[in-house]
């Protein structure tokens, strides 16, 4: 499972460290078929996001080209092209949480956050995105903090989460 | 039976004795999806610091009972199991320490028991086979979830696991597995209910020598963890179907294919492939046989198209998950052009049960049209929401609600359901009596789908609902055909429109000619079916529409301020 730690947001590796780290995360692909979205898998599981980097040494590792990969990245909703923040928050929209009040549970993390829609705080340490569907649907309305789901929500149980990760 | 199978039985069997009777106790935590969001990992962190060496805890899929999590299952050596419901971290180490002190339950925390013998001091605690959640399942492909630890295959064999592979190898030809599966009458289980002894039947005898059984583990759907629910709680249940699969179809090569970021059915599905190899249940010469097979877990991106079943394909050739044109059909020519099958988890899963007990043996669950069972996930307004898996027709929409998952919260009414994924809409009332089978809702407006029914209640808007349900659409279409792509995003706003009370007296019409216009210029399913929840809402709640629209009020306040959080976008 993923722990979710990540680099603070202030000390962004190099361009070369990033290429180094993409190399490495491609070359570590175990499964018999590696592809173009395999690849861009593994890179952002070991980078929480795809650098400009990650994409042309994908079309290098795969002999595609920087345009191909592109297609497959900007198509899959998962991929992010900036550094995330230390922390993410998942808020799950789809129908079991939304008729759980799932909306309700979405206004306070804005306000406790601080944002009006998925991205990064102002001080860029928590990522919120709105999930379809975490798959805890009969633990609605569910969110997840770095992948970890937390169920049963309600707007304070919510904010109570939020607040522990800015105190983080 | 072949050696290598009875040293793997004699082995796994040893191993399960002195798990349920050695000389520790034994403590199972459901720790699925739904067990982690109810906070059993804290629960399981808790107890094995406290009980160290003198207990072995392990972690176990959800049973389904989601309502009850998170369930700890505690087992003297021999002796029966007590399952202990919502017992949090805060005082899970207390109520386990003292029964394991004691060797007496505790009756005030204690949910049900299951076993030979009442264990001691219980007083009225029900039986878990009494439950009125379990007592009207007949589960098949959820057989051992919660009874086994879904990381180790020995648990799997020790309980009859890999019985059905090693009889088809031994006393069955590829022929007479796939003759086994058409006389069972199995229908697909992702939804389109297709039936899967023919649709292997395209595959079998196709003479190339690279051949792809494909198991489609996406579930998209917003409500249905069932797929999930196998790979959380057995992964070799589903692997062992896949495997049958290929020898049935004279295949080389099998696929999970799961979407990135659900860690444990990805972590599961893994480890089982892993072990399979091991034990020689994969690769070369199953079993001593002559037949060899090869299974990998493929990823996806987040895309819910990526589960049609040509866009799948494209998806495990690292593409845009974006539907192919047919013909050819994948049986001629699929995952990278060589002839393939796609096969959803549970239909793969429910191979296993029809080779071990006979096609009969299946037949004789459910009815005459859809044999087998439907494993339901009822989310929504209900009291005991989660997983369950009942026998074909054999409960209505309004009895699986009452009866199993509870009733309505709060002692309200249930005003609808919403089955078969967000591409169906909301059925009222006069729907409520239809029993649960592929044809029974699929003539209505709804469809079973893939098993997942949100329950609404009484304050539940029905233009609310649709909203996010076309949200949902709207953000998953793949882009690739524009009535589907623009129609959703039109559709979106009108709806949006109308929830704010500013629809216009032609936007139901309007709605209607987009619907009509992506049902003939779509590829597939996703903008085919785009008008479907519309359809549905303004044939059961055409009221709640106007009162949007004639009164400029939700008829029931859920719209509030008319402002609905969703992420909006077109994918480039």
């Amino acid at each position: 499972m993923s722990d979710g730690t990540k680099p603070a947001s202030d000390e962004l590796p190099s361009s070369d460290e990033l290429r180094d780290r993409s190399r490495t995360a491609l070359q570590s692909q175990q499964q018999p078929t590696v592809t173009v979205l395999s690849s861009l898998i593994a890179v952002q599981d070991a980078l929480h996001y795809i650098p400009d980097e990650a994409i042309e040494e994908t079309a290098t590792h795969m002999k595609s080209t920087i345009n191909d990969v592109w297609s497959v990245a900007s198509f899959y909703t998962n991929f992010r092209f900036t550094p995330p923040g230390d922390h993410t928050i998942d808020v799950c929209w789809g129908p079991s949480c939304h008729l759980n009040g799932a909306q309700n549970v979405m206004r306070r993390v804005h306000t406790e956050l601080g944002v009006e829609e998925e991205g990064e705080t102002a001080d860029g340490k928590l990522t919120l995105r709105y999930s379809t569907c975490l798959g805890a649907c009969a633990l609605a309305p569910v969110i997840a903090v770095d992948h970890h789901m937390k169920g049963r929500m309600s707007p304070d149980s919510a904010a109570a989460v939020v607040d522990e990760l800015k105190g983080a | 039976m072949s050696v290598a199978f009875a040293e793997l039985r004699q082995k796994a069997e040893a191993e399960w004795q002195s798990l349920i009777a050695g000389d520790r106790p034994w403590i199972r935590v459901g720790l699925g999806t739904s067990g982690e969001a109810a906070g059993a990992e804290d629960a399981y962190d808790a107890l094995t610091e406290a009980l160290g060496s003198d207990a072995r805890v392990s972690f176990v899929g959800s049973m389904g009972l989601c309502y009850a999590e998170p369930l700890i299952d505690v087992q003297l050596p021999g002796a029966s199991r007590v399952f202990y419901n919502n017992l949090g971290a805060d005082e899970v180490v207390d109520v386990v320490s003292s029964h394991l002190k004691s060797g007496r339950a505790d009756a005030n925390r204690a949910f049900a028991w299951h076993g030979d013998e009442r264990p001691e001091g219980l007083g009225a605690i029900a039986r878990l086979s009494e439950l009125p959640t379990i007592q009207p399942q007949t589960r098949l492909a959820t057989r051992l979830a919660g009874d086994i630890d879904p990381r180790d295959l020995s648990q799997y064999i020790a309980n009859g696991g890999y019985s059905a592979l090693e009889k088809a190898l031994e006393d069955m030809d590829p022929a007479s597995v796939l003759d086994e599966v058409k006389n069972s009458g199995l229908r697909g289980r992702g939804g389109a209910a297709f039936p899967t002894g023919v649709k292997w039947g395209f595959l079998a005898p196709n003479p190339a020598p690279v051949k792809y059984v494909l198991c489609n583990c996406e579930e998209g759907d917003p409500g249905a963890f069932n797929d999930k629910g196998i790979l959380e709680s057995c992964p070799h249940t589903l692997l062992e179907g896949l495997i049958l699969a290929g020898y049935a179809t004279n295949s080389s090569n099998g696929v999970i294919f799961i979407r990135q970021g659900h860690t444990l059915p990805i972590e599961n599905s893994r480890k089982a492939v892993q072990d399979a190899y091991a034990a020689g249940l994969l690769g070369q010469n199953i079993l001593g046989s002559d037949f060899s097979y090869d299974v990998e877990v493929a990823l996806t991106g987040d895309s819910y198209v990526a589960g049609e079943e040509t866009a799948l394909m494209e998806a495990i050739e690292g593409k845009r998950s974006q539907p192919r044109y047919r013909p050819p059909f994948p049986a001629a020519a699929g995952l990278w052009g060589k002839p393939s099958n796609i096969n959803n988890v549970k239909t793969l899963s429910y191979a296993p049960t029809i080779i071990r007990d006979g096609a009969d043996a299946f037949k004789g669950v459910g009815i005459e049209s859809t044999s087998g069972t439907a494993i339901l996930c009822i989310t929504g307004a209900v009291n005991r929401p989660g997983m369950y898996e009942v026998a074909m027709g054999s409960l209505t929409v309004r009895q699986a609600v009452e009866d199993v998952a509870g009733g309505i919260r709060d002692g309200k009414t249930m005003k609808l359901f919403q089955a078969g994924g967000p591409l169906f809409g909301p059925i009222g009332e006069e729907g409520f009596d239809t029993p649960i089978d592929f044809d029974s809702i699929g003539q209505t407006t709804g469809s079973l789908g893939s098993g997942g029914i949100i329950i609404g209640d009484e304050d539940v808007c029905a233009v609310n609902l649709v909203r996010n349900l076309m949200s949902f659409n709207q953000f998953e279409s793949c882009g690739k055909c524009f009535p589907c792509r623009l129609g959703m995003t039109h559709m979106v706003e009108t709806l949006e429109r109308i929830s704010q009370n500013e629809g216009r007296e032609d936007d139901l019409a309007l709605m209607e000619r987009m619907g009509a216009s992506m049902r003939m210029g779509s590829l597939c399913g996703h903008g085919q079916l785009g008008y479907n929840p519309v359809a549905s809402a303004l044939k059961y709640f055409e009221p709640d529409f106007r009162s949007h629209m004639d009164e400029k009020k939700c008829p029931t306040g859920a719209c509030g301020d008319g402002s609905m959080v969703t992420p909006t976008r077109t994918r480039p």
